[in-house]
């Protein structure tokens, strides 16, 4: 069989992007007898712990803009962010209803008060705040997390109707690890020739790996490097940007698309974190939960929705990303009322400011179509930058 | 200060007098405090800068510290009808219309010389305090008045409890936080050494306190009620949730607030409004949500103007859930500090917010639920239009929905809310299937 090309790759992620029904997932699930899945929603949950009970994580970033929002509205407020209604949606409309457990990580008081309101509509589906500590230290923040872990790992226990072994979780931890380190390497392949794979794939074989297993994820992100690496692609006369504040809700494709047809190549971003939050590989001997405790206390990666305990170093991790990726400056990207990247961008600036790193900045809602003014200010910040970079 | 029995003294004047000595209390205290903060640079007191909810009054007191609270300060300029200017300024510098009010009040105060209701320089804060309870956007607040500062910082994070209740593990957590990590900063701060005994002795003082307040917001059981729990409580809960908590001064205010309630019920009356005494009451409520600030006094003219008398309200158990039967504990200090946190309001689970809500409804005897929701406000905001439904469900009765601002004056639209209140008053007359009776 002829090795698969970046574009049919991509169209089958597209395929998988736009199934608001999780066809993937609920053939995996119909596949064998007992099988569950939970669900989580940004910013990170550990994998590992779903995987090694047998069930399969889901992950779940809302409904994009092909979705119209009909019963979600009646429960927020218009001066909410997007992300909950469309999701609260695909629950009322029966599209996730081969759910069996729903994780809401701390990122945000929406998604942690929407942990309560699936636990109403929902009463037969696990339902779980994962809270994960602010304070960094192994002996106060991280007893807690072991015990906050413990716990989570006998609960999808009971939920598997099975116990997670140490050496099922190693064994899920090495296909994760897999999993990161393909990630990383399509990050840095991507940051070292951009025309060869665009934002807008790569964001794509990422949200593959939302709704498919590991395995396969990690066989498609393979491939994927693969095929990009064999073929050749026109090169454009962009700039380099990082693009920080989309970890939550999703921008519409579109508008990735907008960003890098406007001249800009994106070399970094923030897209679904839960993917690059562990930034090593997690050992595969010993304690697990001591090994998932220690990564997240000291080998986590940065970002609005956690604390930085030394001013010194808030916000060094844009500047890092600018400086790793040889960006050119920074395109700030928000949903509207996102807390978390929207009170985290005064302090982000700052740090670029001090070194003249040039930034833009909009908001933007997974539903919005309103590319023209993404379109003219990323067009107009390339031109910019291309002209004062211009020796 | 003593003050004779009520009922010692005429009836007109006893009203006046009575009236007036735990108010003119409260202010006074207020006013030291903010003299107190603003003449650091005298006394040489430290000052830490925290959080209502999950404020550690008593802990920072045994520093012979300040407590500063931001959230306060915001609330004084949104009275005081000056927040928009610092709204405006904080977002000229770049802070998003979308983001809480108070943040931008306070940041753009700072901008425009920090003064404080006294006219004067609030200080800057020797110690941030930041206690990460029941509002994520706390955590950015102090990284953002961190980088104005460049004080050192000290993070509590308390779990929330999104299970619906309190485990060993978090309270372990927080105790083991504030041994480590809290309370060697507030030494190193001042140079005080922690005395455990010192606490207790706060914590003793606050107990006190605690209990006198309940028994003020319970008061409202009664029909008519005495006191208005929401316009009213707000000033009612001032000094426990402030700079006060653990004070021989805040145990004085409630007893002193305990005995003029007393003598109001004694007397039959209502609650006092700015134009007097509340004379019908045609409709008791319960409010969710905080209040708007910057027309504090219109809002609530809305609701005694027609008859409306909050009975019970959420917004009162942000710095503490006491009627709820926690109170703090001498013989466990650190632990019972602990529990505080863990408990207040917006650390509390929607379910459980719900649970509250629906037994205010029925212990207070309610016509229906008010949600007054915060633009800005995610932690109280987000679900609250699944509480609505959900408290009306339960009970039957009806509930509805405003929208306003806390110290933001663009969003408060007196007409909408006006007119939104005045069909909702209508709603709860049809409901009766009656004419609306006066209490
Ligand atoms: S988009 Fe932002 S505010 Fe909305 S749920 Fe996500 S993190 Fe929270
Ligand atoms: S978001 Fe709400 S709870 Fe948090 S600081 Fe602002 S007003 Fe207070």
């Amino acid at each position: 069989m002829p090795a698969p090309t970046t574009a049919a790759l991509v169209t089958r992620c597209q395929a998988l992007f736009d199934d608001l029904s999780f066809g993937a997932a609920r053939e995996w699930k119909a596949a064998a007898a007992g099988r569950r899945v939970v669900a989580y929603m940004p910013i990170y949950v550990p994998r590992e712990l779903i995987h090694a009970a047998g069930m399969l994580p889901l992950g779940i970033l809302g409904a994009g803009e092909n979705l119209e929002v009909i019963h979600g509205d009646a429960y927020y407020q218009s001066y909410i962010c997007r992300i909950p209604r469309s999701t609260l949606d695909l629950g009322i409309t029966g599209r996730l209803d081969f759910v069996d457990g729903f994780l809401f990580p701390s990122i945000c008081d929406v998604i942690r008060n929407l942990s309560g309101i699936w636990k109403i509509l929902f009463p037969k589906v696990y339902v779980h705040y994962f809270d994960v500590p602010q304070n960094f230290d192994p002996e106060v923040g991280g007893v807690f997390y072991r015990q906050e872990l413990q716990e989570l790992r006998e609960a999808l226990a009971r939920l598997a109707g099975r116990p997670i072994t140490d050496d099922a979780l190693r064994a899920s931890f090495a296909l994760y690890n897999q999993n990161r380190r393909l990630v990383r390497e399509l990050y840095a392949f991507r940051a070292g020739a951009p025309w060869r794979a665009p934002a807008s794939e790569t964001y794509l074989v990422l949200r593959a790996g939302m709704v498919l297993p590991v395995e396969e994820h990690n066989q498609l992100l393979a491939d994927y490097l693969a095929a990009a690496r064999a073929e050749e692609r026109p090169r454009r006369d962009n700039c380099r940007i990082v693009l920080n504040g989309v970890f939550c809700e999703q921008p519409p494709l579109s508008m990735i698309k907008a960003i890098e047809m406007s001249g800009c190549y994106i070399v970094d971003d923030d897209f679904m974190l839960v993917h690059r939050w562990l930034l090593e590989d997690l050992p595969v001997t010993g304690d697990p939960i001591a090994a998932l405790s220690t990564a997240f206390l000291s080998g986590s990666t940065e970002n609005g929705a956690k604390y930085q305990p030394r001013q010194e170093l808030k916000g060094q991790y844009i500047l890092e990303a600018v400086r790793a990726n040889a960006a050119e400056g920074v395109i700030f990207a928000a949903p509207s009322f996102c807390d978390p990247a929207l009170l985290e961008r005064p302090m982000l600036e700052k740090v670029l400011d001090r070194v003249d790193v040039p930034h833009i900045g909009f908001k933007y809602a997974e539903n919005s179509a309103q590319l023209q003014p993404v379109r003219e200010q990323a067009g107009t910040f390339a031109d910019s930058i291309k002209l004062w970079s211009t020796p | 200060m003593t003050v004779k029995p009520a009922s010692l003294r005429p009836q007109a004047p006893v009203r006046e007098v009575v009236k007036e000595a735990s108010m003119v209390k409260q202010k006074e205290m207020i006013a030291r405090n903010y003299d107190l903060l603003t003449s650091t640079a005298e006394h040489g007191r430290k000052v830490a800068s925290t959080f209502v909810p999950g404020n550690l009054n008593e802990l920072i007191m045994c520093f012979d510290m300040l407590n500063n609270l931001p959230e306060i300060n915001a609330i004084q300029n949104g009275m005081r009808k000056i927040s928009g200017d610092y709204i405006t300024e904080a977002e000229k510098r770049g802070h998003s219309e979308d983001v809480c009010t108070y943040v931008k009040a306070d940041l753009g105060m700072i901008a425009k010389g920090n003064v404080s209701p006294n006219g004067k320089p609030l200080p800057r804060p020797d110690l941030l305090l930041l206690s990460y309870t029941g509002c994520f956007t706390f955590m950015k607040w102090f990284e953002l008045l961190r980088e104005e500062y460049k004080c050192p910082t000290v993070m509590l994070h308390v779990p929330y409890q999104g299970d619906g209740e309190t485990t060993r593990n978090m309270r372990d957590y927080i105790v083991k936080q504030l041994k480590q990590e809290v309370i060697p900063a507030l030494e190193r701060v001042s140079g005080v050494k922690f005395d455990i005994d010192r606490l207790r002795g706060y914590l003793r003082e606050s107990a006190r306190a605690e209990d006198d307040l309940v028994w003020v917001l319970e008061s409202a059981k009664q029909t008519p009620a005495p006191i208005d729990a929401y316009f009213g409580g707000v000033y009612y809960i001032g000094p426990i949730f402030t700079a006060f908590r653990g004070t021989p001064d805040a145990t004085e205010y409630y007893r002193l607030l305990r005995a003029e309630i007393e003598e109001r019920l004694r007397l039959g009356l209502g609650p006092i409004t700015p134009e007097g005494d509340m004379k019908s009451q045609k409709y008791r409520l319960v409010v969710e949500g905080p209040p708007n600030w910057t027309s504090f006094r219109e809002f609530w003219k809305m609701f005694y103007d027609d008859g409306a008398v909050v009975v019970a309200s959420s917004y009162t158990k942000v710095g503490g859930t006491y009627d709820l039967g926690f109170r703090h504990d001498p013989d466990h200090p650190l632990e019972s500090l602990a529990d505080y946190c863990m408990g207040v309001y917006t650390n509390r689970n929607l379910p459980q917010r719900i649970d509250l809500l629906e037994k205010y409804m029925d212990e207070y005897q309610a016509d229906g639920l008010l949600i007054n929701s915060i633009k800005s406000c995610n932690s109280f905001s987000a679900g609250q239009l699944m509480i609505m439904r959900e408290v009306e469900k339960r009970t039957g009765k009806p509930a509805a929905f405003i929208e306003t601002d806390l110290v933001d004056p663009r969003y408060f639209s007196a007409a909408n809310v006006k007119n939104r209140l005045e069909s909702y008053f209508q709603m709860i007359d049809q409901k009766r299937g009656s004419a609306p009776s006066a209490a």
